[in-house]
């Protein structure tokens, strides 16, 4: 199934979804036809977008929207947080290319703030899928369910077959107990490879896929924090009010410490380039990830 | 419009401003913009709406929005009128037991959604209108906006996609009363001329005395007042209407009376003194 499969199954379903975009057709393109009365585009328009979904939804419907990650929840910030978030309606906002996937747009269309605003607003939840087969396999839950919710957009090649997905659940990739790689999104590609190779150094490894960073699986990071003795979040995000944020809430919250090195933007845009240019550039590789991680474990053993 | 209806409309509008000035005291409102638009939104209610204190969550009610959310006095003054909310509530301006603020809230009866940030309800609006026509249903949907509202991009941004959707089932009435927080509207950002910057947008406008019953029907009825186009009614108002102390003034735009002054206001309404006010006026909300 494609994201475009999906989407029509739902409407086909039933016809309370509503497919909207503000101009970015590339996540339904070819399905437009097909869902003519289920399908807004409003031109480039984003706080006007999510201001119509919103009265769709007062009118009983369920909008997915569409646009690029950074003018979606940044332009129409205050449309989300006062209309979507204050009445806690069923608004599915959908950002395209977050984050890394960007690449060559520049700062203008870097969205490495999205999870830390989204998830400032109260009923607002956020998916960070980890490749497209982890995305398919959460979009109907996230779309049926009766909360907002914001996904992260990414139909990248899956490198593995994902487990089903739970809203407020992560997934576990092994039990090793010397390294947790706790990561959302698209660098989940480089934590599995990193994985692998330090697995193949001697080093043991859990992977822990969040998926949503809002609900947030507190159990599945606290027995990491019990049962390892590194902690390292990758994130293409920054610093603050992302992944790592999120990880020292959990540990505050229960009185707890722990060793952790993370991999995230420090407060400064990336380099704009290829998608692969940039990970070397910025040091978000497979190869980076198991350098940095080698050498902190020997400090916190 | 009969004799009666218009007796009728002026003792509601009467009693709508009352409470209004009562909520005025006990830290105040926003008492000129209030008072600008309450015969607008009697008028709608009382005549123009279909919707009725049974049909509040009928699906083919007529929908109404209060973009300038800060004129909500109004708002729940007519509500009181209508039956829909006790009198004695109004009591509860402020206080925490209660939803009664100086913005909207959709806990009480008759409020489709909650505003205050100005801009945001026209493309609500547009979204339940939408809806109303994929579902091929008849209601009106009316929204209520300020004309310092306009200063707002997403306001003008929200127009061309109406039109571009031919969003006829949509009318906007623009509380025209020419002033903006603190300045009048033409000395800060003029708007003028209004009706040919929105019929360039594609709506289609007619302007009306927004105080006068008689001519605000003869205006109202024509809607929709072209096939597929909105309609926009620019509604001339004046700030502080029915209260010489205030009316037209930059500096009563948000007051907080105290109870004296409330007494001599509600004197003053009535026509039988003007008030003295000595109240400190707030002007940075």
């Amino acid at each position: 199934m494609t994201y475009e499969e999906i989407l029509l199954e739902l409407i086909n379903k039933d016809d309370r979804f509503i497919v909207m975009t503000s101009e970015n057709r590339a996540a339904m393109r070819n399905i437009t036809s097909k869902i003519k009365n289920n399908f807004i585009d409003t031109g480039i328009t984003e706080q006007t977008m999510i201001g119509m979904a919103v009265g769709l939804s007062l009118h009983g419907r369920t909008p997915i929207v569409h646009a690029l990650a950074t003018f979606l929840t940044m332009r129409a910030f205050e449309f989300i947080r006062t209309d979507v978030g204050i009445a806690n309606l069923p608004v599915k906002i959908v950002g395209a290319v977050p984050g890394f996937l960007s690449d060559g747009n520049g700062p203008t269309h870097q969205a490495i703030e999205d999870v830390s605003i989204m998830r400032g607003i109260p009923n607002v939840n956020v998916f960070c899928p980890a490749d497209e087969d982890d995305m398919l396999k959460g979009l109907t839950k996230i779309f049926t369910s009766s909360s907002p919710f914001y996904i992260r957009y990414n139909n990248t090649k899956p490198v593995v077959e994902h487990n089903e997905f739970e809203i407020g659940k992560a997934e576990v990739w092994g039990d090793g107990k010397d390294v947790a790689i706790l990561v959302y999104g698209f660098l989940f590609r480089e934590a599995f490879k990193a994985k692998e190779i330090l697995e193949s150094k001697g080093v043991s490894i859990r992977l822990i896929n969040i998926r949503t960073p809002k609900p947030i699986d507190e159990e599945t990071i606290l027995k990491a924090v019990d049962e390892c003795k590194l902690l390292v979040t990758v994130e293409d995000h920054f610093i603050t009010g992302g992944l790592f944020s999120i990880l020292a809430e959990v540990l505050l919250r229960n009185r707890k410490t722990a060793n952790v090195l993370p991999f995230a933007l420090m407060d400064k845009w990336f380099k704009p380039g290829l998608l692969n240019d940039v990970l070397e550039y910025e040091g978000f590789t497979a190869e980076k990830i198991t350098e940095k991680t080698m050498k902190q474990l020997a400090l916190s053993i | 419009m009969t004799k009666e209806q218009l007796t009728e409309l002026e003792s509601s509008a009467l009693r709508v401003r009352e409470h209004i000035i009562r909520m005025s005291g006990r830290g105040g409102c926003f008492i000129g913009a209030s008072l600008s638009c309450a015969d607008l939104i009697v008028y709608l209610y009382k005549i123009f709406l279909n919707i009725s204190k049974e049909t509040l969550n009928d699906p083919n009610r007529d929908y109404f929005f209060l973009s300038k959310g800060h004129d909500v006095p109004a708002l729940y003054g007519t509500y009181v009128e209508l039956g829909w909310l006790e009198e004695e509530r109004l009591k509860n301006h402020l206080k925490t037991n209660d939803f009664i603020y100086w913005h909207p809230n959709k806990n009480i009866p008759g409020i489709e959604f909650h505003s205050g940030s100005l801009g945001h309800n026209l493309s609500v609006a547009m979204g339940v209108a939408y809806d109303c026509y994929l579902r091929r249903q008849k209601n009106k949907v009316v929204v209520v906006v300020g004309d310092g509202e306009l200063n707002e991009g997403s306001m003008w941004e929200a127009m061309l996609v109406a039109s571009a959707y031919k969003l006829d089932n949509l009318l906007i009435v623009v509380d025209r009363n020419q002033f903006q927080a603190n300045m009048q509207t033409e000395d800060l950002i003029p708007l003028e001329p209004l009706d040919k910057k929105l019929e360039a947008f594609g709506l289609k406008t007619e302007t009306v005395d927004g105080h006068n019953f008689e001519a605000m029907e003869k205006v109202f009825l024509k809607f929709p007042f072209e096939k597929e186009k909105v309609s926009v009614v620019i509604a001339n108002t004046i700030r502080g209407k029915g209260l010489p102390s205030i009316e037209r003034r930059a500096d009563r735009w948000f007051v907080n009376f105290n109870e004296e002054e409330v007494e001599q206001l509600l004197k003053e309404l009535h026509g039988q003194t003007i008030a003295k006010i000595t109240s400190e006026t707030i002007t940075a909300r």
